[in-house]
């Protein structure tokens, strides 16, 4: 696959000297749906913010579609539609007229029919005459991506789209970003719900403190995630494996008391029975056992903290 | 030169002007008509005429400049603050638009709701007095840039501000002492020496002065020091726009 945006050493520092960006790079592949996952202040919207012309990067390179973000900020910015994380909207518009707008901004020529597919894709176009502060939240969110999509945009950003959203309406979100994936739209997504990632995304980008700490597929990440710790708690303590029980994957813990087994869960044979058997064949007496999977949240938390 | 991106911008700036025409257009007439009521009716009688031109006639140029000066700014530095106030202004920078063309759509749309104002004034004190018009074309020429230079100074104003506090500060403390000691209700002529010169500092006079000039074939400065007060004040204005735009002062961090 394509890289659709080449981001090289991307930094940013703003000028009451907070480091936000901290030499960035990545390829986003044309079509797919990455996740930007990262805590709060860790970089994401600044990344995103850079992309889309909203904040002007201290170094590094970024090219969309093979144009520079600066030099040629008037093609790249043509490719890309932004879905900011915070609702601001013109209150007294309609919802029709404010898409009208955005497309107009981006120099497209007035096309109702498109705005009508869109609207009905968000299931906006009842409330196509509505001004937007009568909108609910959810609806208004919805308009925002309307905006964003008005000028037929290639890529896609969404900067925390179902922050502060309930369970029916980030489902309904998931949706609309799916939809939009099957017609071919490169989508970015931040987020900080592990969740949402796992949910939809293709590649998942881990950012702390400006930096990208790991960029991974999600199937990848997904069968880490999937492993599970067997722990075989022993009644006498031993100093080293029998030799029918070594070769079988099984750690042994440095105080002797316990054995450990990774495995994969989602796998057809786990191995455990195996392992027990042999246990019982070597005559090695076992006082407990407990499993443990490990979560994204764990992985997520340890990356953090190992890699910043 | 994305032009779409201009008129969407203009056309939308106008539709808010046109969708309150009451508020748009029947306050600049109300207080002109205050203006003609107190300055014209009032003290008027008092004064017979300045430079063989009745008082009420001559207070019309100044009358219009002062609405002019007041309606550009507010107008282009609402629409700019409002945005970044309420954060649509992403929208904006987000877009595949240059400076220029930012600026031709909410500046162009501010001046040209000030020259619809103007020419209303205009219309309205023709119910009140004689007023003669010797220069038409150079009178509208003078009022648009006029407009364009205050709106552009409004839009510089919108990015500035920070709050509504210093949105309304620079009307209120700058813009208005200058109009008023502008010569806009009186000639420079009637001041005493040191106060005339002193007057001439101020870059308003120039530009009541060229305007009033284009009515009566009167003026306090030459024409041509009017045209050049105006040319640089639409100069610096459009130097410092760009300025802001490129190095993304207050707007694109």
């Amino acid at each position: 696959m394509s890289s659709i945006i080449e981001v090289r050493d991307l930094s940013k520092t703003y000028a009451s000297g907070t480091p936000a960006l901290a030499g960035v790079t990545l390829d986003i592949r044309e079509g797919e749906i990455l996740a930007l996952l990262g805590p709060n202040g860790a970089g994401k919207t600044t990344f995103i913010s850079i992309l889309c012309g909203l904040v002007t990067p201290t170094g590094g390179q970024v090219t969309v579609g093979g144009h520079d973000i600066l030099r040629g900020y008037r093609a790249a910015r043509r490719m890309i539609g932004l879905v900011p994380q915070e609702i601001a909207l013109e209150y007294f518009e309609t919802v029709m007229n404010t898409v009208r707008f955005s497309r107009g901004l981006f120099g497209e020529a007035p096309d109702d029919a498109y705005i009508e597919r869109v609207l009905r894709s968000l299931a906006l176009w009842d409330k196509r005459d509505a001004k937007l502060r009568e909108l609910s939240g959810g609806m208004k969110r919805r308009v925002l991506i309307a905006k964003a999509l008005s000028h037929g945009p290639r890529i896609l950003f969404l900067d925390e789209p179902t922050a502060g959203v309930d369970v029916n309406l980030r489902r309904e979100m998931w949706d609309v970003v799916r939809a939009l994936k099957a017609e071919g739209v490169t989508i970015i997504l931040t987020t900080h719900y592990l969740e949402e990632a796992e949910e939809m995304a293709d590649r998942v980008g881990i950012i702390d403190r400006g930096r990208l700490l790991l960029l991974r597929d999600k199937t990848d990440l997904m069968h880490e995630f999937g492993q599970k710790i067997l722990t075989v708690e022993l009644a006498e303590p031993m100093t080293a494996l029998p030799p029918a029980l070594d070769g079988l994957g099984l750690t042994l813990a440095p105080d002797g008391l316990s054995a450990s087994y990774r495995y994969d869960s989602n796998a057809d044979r786990s191995g455990i029975a195996r392992l027990l058997g042999s246990f019982a064949a070597e005559g090695v007496a076992v006082r407990d056992v407990a499993t443990a999977q490990s979560s994204l949240e764990d992985v997520f938390l340890r990356l953090v903290r190992d890699l910043a | 030169m994305n032009g779409r991106a201009i008129l969407t911008i203009f056309n939308f700036e106008m539709a808010r002007f046109w969708r309150t025409p009451w508020e748009s257009l029947a306050a600049p007439v109300v207080s002109t008509v205050l203006y003609f009521v107190v300055f014209g009716a009032a003290i008027g009688t008092r004064i017979q005429s300045v430079e063989d031109v009745s008082y009420g006639a001559f207070i019309v140029p100044g009358l219009i400049i002062l609405t002019v000066l007041q309606q550009s700014l507010a107008n282009a530095s609402n629409a700019i603050f409002m945005r970044k106030f309420v954060g649509t202004i992403h929208e904006i920078l987000a877009a595949p638009i240059s400076f220029i063309e930012v600026v031709a759509g909410f500046v162009g749309a501010a001046a040209l709701k000030s020259v619809v104002i103007a020419v209303v004034i205009y219309l309205t004190a023709l119910f009140f007095v004689d007023l003669p018009l010797a220069h038409p074309v150079l009178a509208l020429i003078l009022l648009i840039l006029t407009s364009f230079g205050f709106a552009l100074w409004g839009f510089l104003m919108g990015i500035w501000a920070k709050d509504w506090q210093q949105l309304q500060f620079i009307p209120m403390m700058v813009v208005t002492p200058l109009v008023f000691l502008g010569g806009a209700f009186y000639s420079t002529a009637m001041l005493p020496p040191f106060w005339e010169s002193v007057a001439k500092l101020n870059p308003v006079l120039y530009l009541v002065s060229g305007f009033r000039w284009t009515f009566f074939g009167l003026a306090d400065v030459p024409v041509a020091a009017s045209v050049l007060a105006l040319a640089l004040f639409l100069g610096l204005g459009f130097v410092a726009v760009w300025a802001i735009f490129r190095t993304g002062w207050r707007l694109r961090p």
